[in-house]
């Protein structure tokens, strides 16, 4: 494959694949910026990079996990994903049949997200110098003011309930299961998923939802050490509230692993207040991506800074942050 | 066919409360329990036991850990191989990060050098028997749980002529280093003995413990109820003046053990001086590879001339694996070492106290 | 390290067997195991069944537990 010096080659890698997946009125144009029509509202950017090995996983690809990233990194703070790009970097030698499923995928979770892929990149480097292929993504969002602060959270005070929207741990230890040596066979998944329309759904019905978080690398301990707060508020959650599979039980098991310490790929978290807690449950188990959600703890004064466990038979722990002790490449 | 595991029924709450409500009623004075299994050691803490004992029961944690107290040498050893030509080093996940004297495994791996993580020896085997022309060398840690693995994979090699399959053993066994700890003058009542080390060896091999040193002995296994069952009958057994060893576990352990299990340990190991990271040299606690299967032996088929350099002296794994001292009476704790950038051994592996620790206690105010 | 778990014989190919935790398939060698049989539970570890577990002492525990009363 040597695409990427642009040139005929590139013309028709571009043509025949991208415009064809793509396909939307500003990528067409083929011009050298996407010139976007958006209205003077708030804009959310952000961007991503996936070199997630291995390319191809039970429940996605490189592909879909690089729209879904993207998309949930802007649902999240309360904004409307509305277009991406998307920069390649193929290893030579890598196949033009796998490149053609991996844009397939993007394109498809693109529609599914509503989202427009409007302008991108190609470079093709010398074996060795890139495993496989590299995907950066990009994207742009419409933010409602009305959610400008919900990243940080806004008026959290004791009483507020902590709720997710599914299990844990499914994506890293599917990658996990995938990678032979490790001698599983499960029928694990990885839950990637754009999570734009189910968290639409639930800011459009309720009011009190006081900050979202999506639950990447580092599982759910990491976030919700991230998020409390040291002066105010402490966290405590009950073990046996949290959705994990058993599956993923039985593997962290062998592995010595921790399911909160598990990254996933299309869960979030939401502060909310007491009162509208199980109306806002009741949303999200309308939707299929959020049926297993349940309402997992509480916004504590008690012990501020601290996230408090119960476990499973009444007793108490700490749950802390865990640095270094992440899967490699698994995003 | 009932599912064994009655994983809902050994985390029954209601069996838990009844356990402490009886633990509580032993509140006359201090006990100390050490275990000496990296299982037990995560299970007591992931299920936040020492929350739900009385403060009278103080739970140690001793140097059950292979990888903890897997020596340095061992470690630079394995790296010396790994920089040779055509050798490829095959390791349970864990060890991978282990200090050795400069480097660990997993830097050297991060420098190109061909060490691959396996999950079973018998993967191992199959990586030898398809690169016939490089050395295979399988990193052997363990005590008696795994060791039994490695002997079965040595008898395999033989027999199907993988001549290129070598192991390093640093396997060892459990009973010189609980008997090292109480003559060290660790101030112990009893031990929980380790589940699975005995699913293999029975209970023949503590018998001396309580013969010797008035000890109570309980072979546990990892339910929550399983453990705060042990502790309670090690209360018994101290208050009724009768120790010795008893099964708790008996679902997984016979007396006997497993002695299809124990003769492939005699005959592939014998027995040898070994050295602990932090406790030092225990006679008899080691596992070599006998003569007749010499040729699979990497210490012989392979050598290294590796000279180690001394441990850090601001690292007191030692006193931690031998209970003396707990992870946050380190001057390193959480400061310079680190999961990330663990100094001592006890913070690398998962069943390792200082990372169990940094896991769940590092923030308690206590 | 591998931990050990106990784990359900699901099928058995001369040395090697197919057993399942919780869902999860995993390979395990039996060299250790006597007369091992599809649907026997076992002891799990670094890929080897170190042992079988038995039905009767687990029923046995549970019934003791649950019949402890006052000391």
């Amino acid at each position: 494959m040597s695409h990427g010096s642009g040139g005929q080659m590139s013309h028709d890698l571009i043509n025949d694949m991208f415009i064809r997946y793509f396909d939307n009125d500003v990528l067409n144009t083929q011009t050298d910026s996407a010139v976007l029509n958006i209205p003077p509202e708030h804009i959310s950017f952000t961007t991503d990079s996936y070199v997630i090995d291995p390319v191809f996983f039970p429940g996605g690809d490189i592909g879909k996990l690089a729209v879904c990233g993207t998309v949930n990194d802007l649902a999240v703070s309360g904004a409307v994903p509305k277009y991406l790009s998307a920069g390649f970097i193929i290893e030579e030698g890598f196949e033009y049949g796998k490149l053609e499923r991996i844009v397939k995928s993007m394109a498809e979770e693109a529609k599914r997200a509503g989202v427009h892929i409007v302008t991108g990149d190609t470079k093709v480097v010398n074996r060795g110098k890139a495993d496989k292929i590299f995907i950066n993504t990009s994207g742009i969002g419409i933010l409602n003011t009305k959610f400008k602060g919900l990243s940080y959270g806004k008026d959290i005070t004791p009483g507020d309930k902590i709720i997710v929207n599914g299990t844990m741990g499914d994506h890293g230890v599917a990658i996990m299961a995938e990678r032979e040596n490790l001698g599983i066979n499960s029928h694990l998944e990885s839950d990637c998923a754009s999570i734009n329309h189910i968290i639409d759904l639930v800011l459009k019905s309720h009011n009190d939802v006081k900050l979202m978080r999506d639950i990447t690398r580092g599982g759910l301990a990491t976030v919700l050490c991230e998020i409390t707060d040291k002066d105010k508020f402490g966290i405590a959650i009950e073990e046996e509230h949290i959705p994990v599979k058993d599956q993923v039980n039985g593997i962290c098991e062998i592995l010595g692993l921790d399911p909160l310490y598990i990254a996933n790929e299309g869960k979030f978290l939401m502060i909310a207040g007491e009162n509208e807690a199980e109306a806002i449950l009741q949303t999200l188990k309308s939707d299929v991506l959020g049926r297993d959600a349940s309402i997992i703890g509480e916004v504590v004064d008690s012990a501020p800074g601290k996230v408090l466990l119960k476990t499973e038979i009444g007793g108490t722990r700490i749950v802390n942050m865990l640095a270094g002790e992440q899967l490699p490449r698994i995003c | 066919m009932i599912d064994l595991r009655y994983i809902d029924e050994f985390r029954d709450k209601e069996l838990i409360h009844k356990l402490i409500r009886d633990i509580r009623r032993f509140s006359g004075r201090e006990y100390n329990f050490m275990e000496v299994c990296g299982g037990h050691t995560m299970a007591i803490h992931k299920y936040g036991i020492p929350s739900l004992l009385p403060e009278n029961i103080n739970l140690l944690s001793g140097p059950g850990c292979p990888v903890c107290v897997t020596d340095k040498n061992f470690i630079d050893r394995a790296i010396a191989y790994s920089r040779m030509k055509e050798v490829i080093i095959t390791s349970y996940g864990d060890l991978l990060r282990v200090p050795g004297s400069y480097s660990s495994l997993e830097k050297e791996k991060a420098e190109g050098r061909d060490i691959r993580t396996v999950y079973s020896l018998l993967e191992a085997l199959k990586i030898a028997k398809e690169n016939p022309a490089s050395q295979v060398v399988f990193l052997g840690i363990g005590f008696e749980t795994t060791a039994p693995a490695t002997a079965v994979g040595i008898l395999e090699a033989q027999k199907h002529n993988i001549s290129n399959f070598q192991v390093l053993s640093a396997h060892k066994v459990m009973p010189p280093a609980m008997n090292a700890i109480v003559e060290e003058g660790v101030r112990l009542d009893g031990y929980i003995c380790p589940g699975h080390v005995s699913t293999i060896t029975g209970k023949s091999i503590y018998e001396h413990i309580p013969e010797k040193y008035g000890l109570a002995c309980v072979i546990a296994g990892f339910e929550p109820t399983d453990i705060l069952q042990t502790i309670l009958m090690l209360l018994k057994q101290i208050e009724e003046k009768r120790p010795t060893v008893e099964i708790q576990y008996k679902r997984a352990v016979k007396a006997e053990g497993n002695t299809k299990a124990q003769d492939y340990l005699d005959e592939v190991f014998t027995s040898r001086a070994d050295y602990w990271r932090g406790l030092g040299k225990i006679m008899n606690s080691g596992l070599a590879i006998r003569e007749e299967y010499r040729d699979f032996d990497a210490e012989y088929t392979i050598p290294v001339d590796v000279t180690s350099i001394q441990d850090d002296t601001a690292c007191i794994c030692g006193e931690i694996l031998k209970g003396l001292k707990n992870p946050v009476d380190c001057k390193l704790f959480n400061t310079t070492c680190t999961p990330v950038n663990p100094v001592g051994a006890c913070m690398v592996s998962s069943e390792g106290a200082c990372q169990a620790y940094y896991k769940y206690k590092r923030n308690e105010v206590n | 390290m591998c931990l050990s778990i106990p784990a359900k014989i699901l099928s058995i190919d001369g040395d090697q067997a197919k057993v399942s935790v919780r869902g999860a398939e995993y390979s395990a060698g039996l060299q250790m195991i006597d007369d091992p049989e599809v649907g026997d539970y076992v002891l799990l570890h670094a890929g080897f069944a170190i042992q079988k577990m038995s039905n009767e002492e687990a029923k046995e525990t549970l019934k003791l537990l649950r019949e402890m009363d006052n000391l």
